[in-house]
Protein backbone atom coordinates (compact mmCIF):
# COMPACT_ATOMS: atom_id res chain seq x y z
CA UNK A 1 0.00 0.00 0.00
CA UNK A 2 1.36 3.43 -0.92
CA UNK A 3 -0.30 6.79 -0.40
CA UNK A 4 -1.80 8.62 -3.40
CA UNK A 5 0.37 11.73 -3.81
CA UNK A 6 -0.84 13.61 -6.91
CA UNK A 7 0.80 16.96 -6.07
CA UNK A 8 4.34 15.68 -5.58
CA UNK A 9 3.77 13.40 -8.57
CA UNK A 10 2.86 16.38 -10.72
CA UNK A 11 5.80 18.47 -9.47
CA UNK A 12 8.24 15.62 -10.09
CA UNK A 13 6.76 15.15 -13.54
CA UNK A 14 7.20 18.83 -14.35
CA UNK A 15 10.87 18.57 -13.31
CA UNK A 16 11.38 15.52 -15.55
CA UNK A 17 9.71 17.39 -18.41
CA UNK A 18 11.91 20.43 -17.82
CA UNK A 19 15.03 18.26 -17.87
CA UNK A 20 13.95 16.82 -21.22
CA UNK A 21 13.35 20.33 -22.56
CA UNK A 22 16.86 21.41 -21.50
CA UNK A 23 18.35 18.46 -23.39
CA UNK A 24 16.42 19.15 -26.59
CA UNK A 25 16.74 22.94 -26.55
CA UNK A 26 20.39 23.00 -25.55
CA UNK A 27 21.85 19.97 -27.32
CA UNK A 28 19.15 18.68 -29.65
CA UNK A 29 19.15 15.39 -27.77
CA UNK A 30 16.30 13.15 -26.60
CA UNK A 31 16.46 12.51 -22.83
CA UNK A 32 15.85 8.78 -23.26
CA UNK A 33 17.77 7.02 -20.52
CA UNK A 34 18.08 3.62 -22.20
CA UNK A 35 19.41 5.28 -25.35
CA UNK A 36 21.87 7.48 -23.43
CA UNK A 37 23.53 4.71 -21.41
CA UNK A 38 23.51 2.14 -24.20
CA UNK A 39 25.38 4.65 -26.37
CA UNK A 40 28.23 4.19 -23.89
CA UNK A 41 28.52 0.55 -24.99
CA UNK A 42 29.48 1.61 -28.50
CA UNK A 43 31.92 4.42 -27.82
CA UNK A 44 31.83 6.88 -30.70
CA UNK A 45 34.36 9.67 -30.83
CA UNK A 46 33.16 12.91 -29.25
CA UNK A 47 29.90 11.29 -28.19
CA UNK A 48 30.86 10.00 -24.77
CA UNK A 49 31.25 13.10 -22.59
CA UNK A 50 27.66 14.30 -22.48
CA UNK A 51 26.39 10.74 -21.94
CA UNK A 52 28.70 10.21 -18.98
CA UNK A 53 27.76 13.60 -17.52
CA UNK A 54 24.02 12.89 -17.80
CA UNK A 55 24.43 9.47 -16.17
CA UNK A 56 26.62 11.02 -13.48
CA UNK A 57 23.91 13.63 -12.90
CA UNK A 58 21.27 10.92 -12.46
CA UNK A 59 23.33 9.31 -9.70
CA UNK A 60 24.49 12.63 -8.25
CA UNK A 61 20.85 13.72 -7.89
CA UNK A 62 20.28 10.60 -5.79
CA UNK A 63 23.37 11.30 -3.72
CA UNK A 64 22.54 14.97 -3.06
CA UNK A 65 18.88 14.42 -2.11
CA UNK A 66 19.61 13.16 1.44
CA UNK A 67 22.13 15.98 1.89
CA UNK A 68 19.57 18.59 0.80
CA UNK A 69 16.60 17.24 2.70
CA UNK A 70 18.22 15.44 5.61
CA UNK A 71 16.36 12.23 4.84
CA UNK A 72 16.92 9.40 2.37
CA UNK A 73 14.39 8.59 -0.34
CA UNK A 74 12.54 5.30 -0.08
CA UNK A 75 13.43 2.50 -2.50
CA UNK A 76 11.29 -0.40 -1.30
CA UNK A 77 12.37 -3.39 -3.34
CA UNK A 78 9.55 -5.85 -3.80
CA UNK A 79 11.16 -8.95 -5.26
CA UNK A 80 13.95 -11.47 -4.71
CA UNK A 81 17.45 -11.39 -6.18
CA UNK A 82 16.81 -13.80 -9.08
CA UNK A 83 13.75 -11.85 -10.19
CA UNK A 84 15.67 -8.56 -9.94
CA UNK A 85 18.37 -9.93 -12.25
CA UNK A 86 15.91 -11.47 -14.71
CA UNK A 87 13.85 -8.24 -14.76
CA UNK A 88 16.97 -6.14 -15.27
CA UNK A 89 18.02 -8.22 -18.25
CA UNK A 90 14.54 -7.96 -19.81
CA UNK A 91 14.53 -4.18 -19.28
CA UNK A 92 17.99 -3.80 -20.84
CA UNK A 93 17.25 -6.04 -23.82
CA UNK A 94 13.66 -4.91 -24.35
CA UNK A 95 14.38 -1.19 -24.28
CA UNK A 96 17.04 -1.63 -26.99
CA UNK A 97 14.88 -3.87 -29.17
CA UNK A 98 11.99 -1.44 -28.77
CA UNK A 99 14.23 1.65 -29.12
CA UNK A 100 13.25 3.29 -25.85
CA UNK A 101 11.89 3.24 -22.33
CA UNK A 102 9.57 5.28 -20.13
CA UNK A 103 11.57 8.46 -20.72
CA UNK A 104 12.49 8.09 -24.40
CA UNK A 105 9.09 6.87 -25.64
CA UNK A 106 6.82 7.90 -22.77
CA UNK A 107 7.99 11.45 -22.09
CA UNK A 108 10.00 12.55 -25.15
CA UNK A 109 8.40 10.45 -27.90
CA UNK A 110 4.84 11.28 -26.92
CA UNK A 111 6.14 14.81 -26.35
CA UNK A 112 6.94 14.89 -30.09
CA UNK A 113 3.58 13.24 -30.80
CA UNK A 114 5.38 10.30 -32.48
CA UNK A 115 2.95 7.44 -33.26
CA UNK A 116 5.74 4.87 -32.74
CA UNK A 117 6.24 6.08 -29.18
CA UNK A 118 2.53 6.11 -28.42
CA UNK A 119 2.27 2.46 -29.52
CA UNK A 120 5.41 1.53 -27.57
CA UNK A 121 4.16 3.25 -24.39
CA UNK A 122 0.75 1.64 -24.64
CA UNK A 123 2.45 -1.74 -25.18
CA UNK A 124 4.88 -1.59 -22.25
CA UNK A 125 2.25 -0.16 -19.91
CA UNK A 126 -0.11 -3.01 -20.79
CA UNK A 127 2.61 -5.66 -20.50
CA UNK A 128 3.72 -4.24 -17.13
CA UNK A 129 0.15 -4.14 -15.81
CA UNK A 130 -0.50 -7.72 -16.90
CA UNK A 131 2.78 -8.87 -15.34
CA UNK A 132 1.87 -7.26 -12.03
CA UNK A 133 -1.55 -8.87 -12.20
CA UNK A 134 -0.09 -12.33 -12.79
CA UNK A 135 2.57 -11.94 -10.09
CA UNK A 136 0.33 -10.48 -7.40
CA UNK A 137 -3.07 -12.00 -8.03
CA UNK A 138 -2.50 -15.27 -9.85
CA UNK A 139 0.81 -16.36 -8.35
CA UNK A 140 0.24 -14.45 -5.11
CA UNK A 141 3.78 -13.05 -5.06
CA UNK B 1 32.88 28.25 -30.66
CA UNK B 2 32.85 24.44 -30.82
CA UNK B 3 35.10 24.21 -27.79
CA UNK B 4 32.77 26.47 -25.83
CA UNK B 5 29.72 24.50 -27.04
CA UNK B 6 31.32 21.25 -25.88
CA UNK B 7 31.83 22.69 -22.41
CA UNK B 8 28.27 24.03 -22.27
CA UNK B 9 26.95 20.63 -23.42
CA UNK B 10 28.76 18.82 -20.63
CA UNK B 11 27.42 21.18 -17.97
CA UNK B 12 23.94 21.09 -19.46
CA UNK B 13 23.94 17.27 -19.45
CA UNK B 14 25.01 17.18 -15.82
CA UNK B 15 22.33 19.68 -14.78
CA UNK B 16 19.67 17.83 -16.79
CA UNK B 17 20.69 14.54 -15.21
CA UNK B 18 20.48 15.97 -11.69
CA UNK B 19 17.11 17.62 -12.40
CA UNK B 20 15.78 14.38 -13.91
CA UNK B 21 16.89 12.42 -10.84
CA UNK B 22 15.34 14.93 -8.43
CA UNK B 23 12.10 14.72 -10.44
CA UNK B 24 12.12 10.94 -10.12
CA UNK B 25 12.69 11.23 -6.36
CA UNK B 26 10.12 14.00 -5.71
CA UNK B 27 7.50 12.01 -7.64
CA UNK B 28 8.66 8.77 -5.94
CA UNK B 29 8.89 7.08 -9.31
CA UNK B 30 12.26 5.86 -8.04
CA UNK B 31 10.42 3.68 -5.51
CA UNK B 32 9.48 0.23 -6.91
CA UNK B 33 6.66 -0.13 -4.36
CA UNK B 34 5.08 3.03 -5.75
CA UNK B 35 5.48 1.90 -9.36
CA UNK B 36 4.06 -1.57 -8.75
CA UNK B 37 1.08 -0.11 -6.90
CA UNK B 38 0.44 2.07 -9.94
CA UNK B 39 0.58 -0.95 -12.25
CA UNK B 40 -1.62 -3.04 -9.93
CA UNK B 41 -5.01 -1.66 -10.97
CA UNK B 42 -6.82 -4.73 -9.61
CA UNK B 43 -5.23 -4.44 -6.17
CA UNK B 44 -3.64 -1.66 -4.11
CA UNK B 45 -3.93 0.89 -6.93
CA UNK B 46 -2.08 4.18 -6.49
CA UNK B 47 -2.67 6.45 -9.53
CA UNK B 48 0.20 8.82 -8.66
CA UNK B 49 2.42 7.87 -11.60
CA UNK B 50 -0.23 8.97 -14.07
CA UNK B 51 0.32 12.45 -12.64
CA UNK B 52 4.10 12.14 -13.11
CA UNK B 53 3.70 11.29 -16.78
CA UNK B 54 0.99 13.92 -17.14
CA UNK B 55 3.22 16.57 -15.55
CA UNK B 56 6.12 15.70 -17.83
CA UNK B 57 3.95 15.77 -20.97
CA UNK B 58 2.41 19.07 -19.88
CA UNK B 59 5.89 20.51 -20.33
CA UNK B 60 7.27 18.51 -23.27
CA UNK B 61 4.33 18.59 -25.68
CA UNK B 62 4.12 22.40 -26.04
CA UNK B 63 7.86 23.05 -25.48
CA UNK B 64 9.08 20.46 -28.01
CA UNK B 65 6.72 21.93 -30.60
CA UNK B 66 8.29 25.34 -30.17
CA UNK B 67 11.88 24.07 -29.91
CA UNK B 68 11.64 21.99 -33.09
CA UNK B 69 10.66 25.09 -35.06
CA UNK B 70 14.19 26.38 -34.49
CA UNK B 71 16.78 25.72 -37.21
CA UNK B 72 19.09 24.11 -34.64
CA UNK B 73 19.52 23.72 -30.86
CA UNK B 74 21.22 26.46 -28.82
CA UNK B 75 24.57 24.71 -28.40
CA UNK B 76 24.68 22.09 -31.17
CA UNK B 77 24.62 22.09 -34.97
CA UNK B 78 21.50 19.96 -35.37
CA UNK B 79 18.74 17.99 -33.67
CA UNK B 80 19.41 14.29 -33.09
CA UNK B 81 15.93 12.82 -33.46
CA UNK B 82 14.95 9.19 -33.98
CA UNK B 83 14.54 8.52 -37.69
CA UNK B 84 12.52 5.31 -37.47
CA UNK B 85 8.83 5.75 -38.19
CA UNK B 86 7.55 2.23 -38.72
CA UNK B 87 5.57 0.33 -36.13
CA UNK B 88 7.08 -3.12 -36.51
CA UNK B 89 7.54 -6.44 -34.70
CA UNK B 90 10.76 -5.27 -33.03
CA UNK B 91 9.10 -2.22 -31.51
CA UNK B 92 6.18 -4.18 -30.09
CA UNK B 93 8.28 -7.18 -28.95
CA UNK B 94 10.86 -4.91 -27.34
CA UNK B 95 8.23 -2.82 -25.57
CA UNK B 96 6.54 -6.02 -24.35
CA UNK B 97 9.78 -7.48 -22.93
CA UNK B 98 10.57 -4.16 -21.28
CA UNK B 99 7.06 -4.01 -19.83
CA UNK B 100 7.38 -7.50 -18.34
CA UNK B 101 10.72 -6.58 -16.72
CA UNK B 102 9.30 -3.28 -15.44
CA UNK B 103 6.23 -5.06 -14.07
CA UNK B 104 8.36 -7.66 -12.31
CA UNK B 105 10.76 -5.38 -10.43
CA UNK B 106 9.10 -1.96 -10.59
CA UNK B 107 12.26 -0.39 -11.97
CA UNK B 108 12.85 1.19 -15.36
CA UNK B 109 16.23 2.55 -16.54
CA UNK B 110 16.18 6.11 -15.09
CA UNK B 111 14.96 5.23 -11.59
CA UNK B 112 17.28 2.20 -11.48
CA UNK B 113 20.33 4.36 -12.14
CA UNK B 114 19.26 7.04 -9.65
CA UNK B 115 18.53 4.32 -7.06
CA UNK B 116 22.19 3.27 -7.35
CA UNK B 117 22.82 6.19 -4.98
CA UNK B 118 21.18 4.18 -2.18
CA UNK B 119 23.92 1.55 -2.49
CA UNK B 120 21.36 -1.26 -2.28
CA UNK B 121 23.00 -4.37 -3.74
CA UNK B 122 19.93 -5.75 -5.57
CA UNK B 123 19.69 -2.39 -7.38
CA UNK B 124 23.33 -2.71 -8.42
CA UNK B 125 22.49 -6.22 -9.64
CA UNK B 126 19.47 -4.94 -11.56
CA UNK B 127 21.54 -2.26 -13.32
CA UNK B 128 24.32 -4.73 -14.13
CA UNK B 129 21.75 -7.15 -15.62
CA UNK B 130 20.18 -4.23 -17.52
CA UNK B 131 23.52 -3.30 -19.08
CA UNK B 132 24.10 -6.98 -19.88
CA UNK B 133 20.70 -7.08 -21.61
CA UNK B 134 21.53 -4.01 -23.71
CA UNK B 135 24.89 -5.55 -24.55
CA UNK B 136 23.26 -8.85 -25.56
CA UNK B 137 20.98 -6.91 -27.90
CA UNK B 138 23.98 -5.18 -29.39
CA UNK B 139 25.73 -8.52 -30.01
CA UNK B 140 22.68 -10.08 -31.64
CA UNK B 141 21.21 -7.22 -33.65
CA UNK B 142 23.79 -4.50 -34.17
CA UNK B 143 26.16 -6.02 -36.70
CA UNK B 144 29.03 -3.75 -37.56
CA UNK B 145 29.28 -3.14 -41.29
Amino acid sequence: MTEFTPVSGLIGGLMIGLSSVLMLLGMGRIAGISGIYSGLLTPAKGDLGWRIMFMGGLILGGVTWPLLTGSPFPVDLQVSWPIMLFAGFLVGFGTRLGSGCTSGHGVCGIGRLAPRSMIATLTFMTAAGMTTFVMRHLLGG
Amino acid sequence: MTQRNNMVQLILSLVSGILFALGLIVSQMVNPAKVLNFLDIAGTWDPTLAFVMGGALLVTIPAFRLILKRPHPLFAKRFYLPTKQDIDVRLVTGATLFGVGWGLAGLCPGPAITALATGLLPVVGFVAAMVAGAFAHKLIFEQRT
